[in-house]
């Protein structure tokens, strides 16, 4: 398919490492921060192609894998009133909350239904005026606008049935948290490209400037992804830190200006909690008071559920790359994607379950230790 | 959830006074709202997300992309096979 096929160029992969290898002198580490963009490196093995040094750290970017535990009881306890129609991603059905998940709750007898576009709950609250729906609102800078459109538009139709479980994250929070991080050893970035799409990557500039990182908004495809490496690469050898964008044919500097006055009418800053991460200040979003009445947490009095990870899950050092899936012991035996302990075995934006369906092991010595 | 792909706009209607889009992905076909892309039409590739297109594919941008990455092959293929 045009704009997919061609950015999978093996050819071109090629000469794009050979030029990496030529160009790298010294060993950089480099995180890319979106599950997508993970999803794909490890998928195709971009990681172990790179020349010896370049290390890839596996960044925060995965929103069902830090959407926190909280939110997830809370989703379940209000699907499990009778009446309540609870909507939602496919791939937050699975993710284990303190008890249970949504997945097993719809096969005991609670509506819970996949939907591919938040508009499609606007929808079923349409068609189902005798029951309450409720969207599981969460994800990166890139499904706020679409969330924001639902909100909009439930309000326009005057829907007094709809409202929204909020749990929205942004990335330059999560980055800043992670450059500050006292065991910080990322040296520079791959940018998020389609929240730089909707955002575009003036937030960057400062990051760049003050943390004296390279940033490079980068697609997804495994060539953007290759030639988003090189280019951080080619910054840090020459000891420039600069915001560059590879991923031009989707991104603008000032991103989508229609989506952001959505997302800035329906949505304030708050600290959200990143589950596995803990809170983060001006890291999330939230309702704002002209849409307050759509809020689920206040409906159905959920706000103050609290709860507790799994022992075994080492979720939190997976997002900030402090491990690797492979340093788990739970990991591929205890752990896996039909018996997740913690959401990063979950969705396909996960490090653990882009490893496990990659097929990766832990070397047959480390096993004999354990 | 997070993953957005492009998508080529084959017709443009009005659906409860939102501008939506018919886009084929490689055969599959879907609805989407362009609510955040008015310029789009048909003929266009869009990045959708989650139902929602975010962002128009720039043909021109792409075209040059692949042209830098053809050249570095180009420059190699010399080195290696001179």
């Amino acid at each position: 398919m045009r704009y997919l096929d061609e950015y999978r160029d093996p050819v071109l992969a090629r000469a794009l490492l050979a030029e990496l290898a030529q160009v790298t002198t010294r060993p950089w580490t480099l995180m890319e921060v979106c599950g997508g963009q993970t999803h794909t490196i490890v998928r195709q093995g971009i990681d172990e192609l790179l020349p010896g040094g370049i290390r890839m750290i596996h960044g925060p970017g995965c929103p069902v894998c830090v959407t926190p535990l909280e939110i997830l009881d809370q989703a379940m306890a209000i699907a499990q009133r009778p009446g309540t129609i609870l909507a939602s991603f496919g791939d937050m059905l699975r993710v284990p909350g303190s008890h249970t998940d949504l997945l097993s709750l719809r096969a005991r007898g609670a509506d819970v239904r996949v939907v591919y576009s938040p508009m499609d709950a606007v929808d079923i609250a349409r068609r189902s005026p005798q029951r309450q729906v409720v969207f599981l609102a969460v994800g990166f800078e890139t499904t706020a606008p679409a969330n924001a459109m639902a909100v909009l538009h439930a309000a326009e139709l005057g829907l007094t049935n709809f409202s929204v479980l909020v749990s929205h994250v942004l990335v330059p929070p999560a980055m800043t948290a992670v450059l500050t991080a006292a065991d910080c050893r990322v040296q520079g970035f791959l940018a998020a490209g389609h929240v730089c799409a909707v955002m575009g990557w003036t937030e960057y500039e400062p990051l760049a400037a003050t943390f004296r990182v390279p940033i490079v908004v980068t697609g997804f495809e495994p060539l953007d992804l290759l030639e988003g490496i090189l280019m951080a690469v080619r910054q840090l050898e020459q000891g420039r830190h600069e915001v560059e964008n590879q991923y031009a044919r989707a991104v603008r500097r000032h991103g989508n200006d229609e989506a952001q006055r959505a997302i800035r009418r329906v949505f304030r800053v708050t600290d959200r909690t990143w589950r596995g991460i803990g809170t983060i200040p001006a890291s999330g979003l939230a309702l704002t008071g002209e849409f307050a009445a759509l809020d689920a947490q206040r409906r159905f009095g959920v706000g103050r559920l609290t709860a507790r990870e799994h022992p075994d899950c080492v979720a939190g050092d997976i997002l900030t790359g402090t491990k690797t899936p492979l340093d788990c012991a739970a990991y591929g035996t205890r752990c896996t994607p039909r018996t997740p302990l913690g959401a990063p075995m979950v969705s396909a934006e996960g490090t653990c379950a882009a490893y496990h369906s990659a097929g990766r092991r832990r070397p047959a010595t480390s096993r004999a230790a354990r | 959830m997070c993953l957005g792909i492009p998508g080529l706009i084959t017709e443009v209607e009005p659906v409860d006074g939102l501008r939506t889009a018919t886009v084929d992905f490689g055969g599959v076909r879907k609805r989407v709202c362009l609510a955040y892309t008015p310029a789009a039409g048909p003929g266009d590739y869009v990045i959708v997300h989650v139902g929602f297109a975010i962002s128009v594919v720039d043909a021109a941008e792409a075209e040059r992309t692949l042209a830098v990455l053809r050249a570095m092959d180009g420059v190699l293929e010399q080195e290696l096979n001179p």
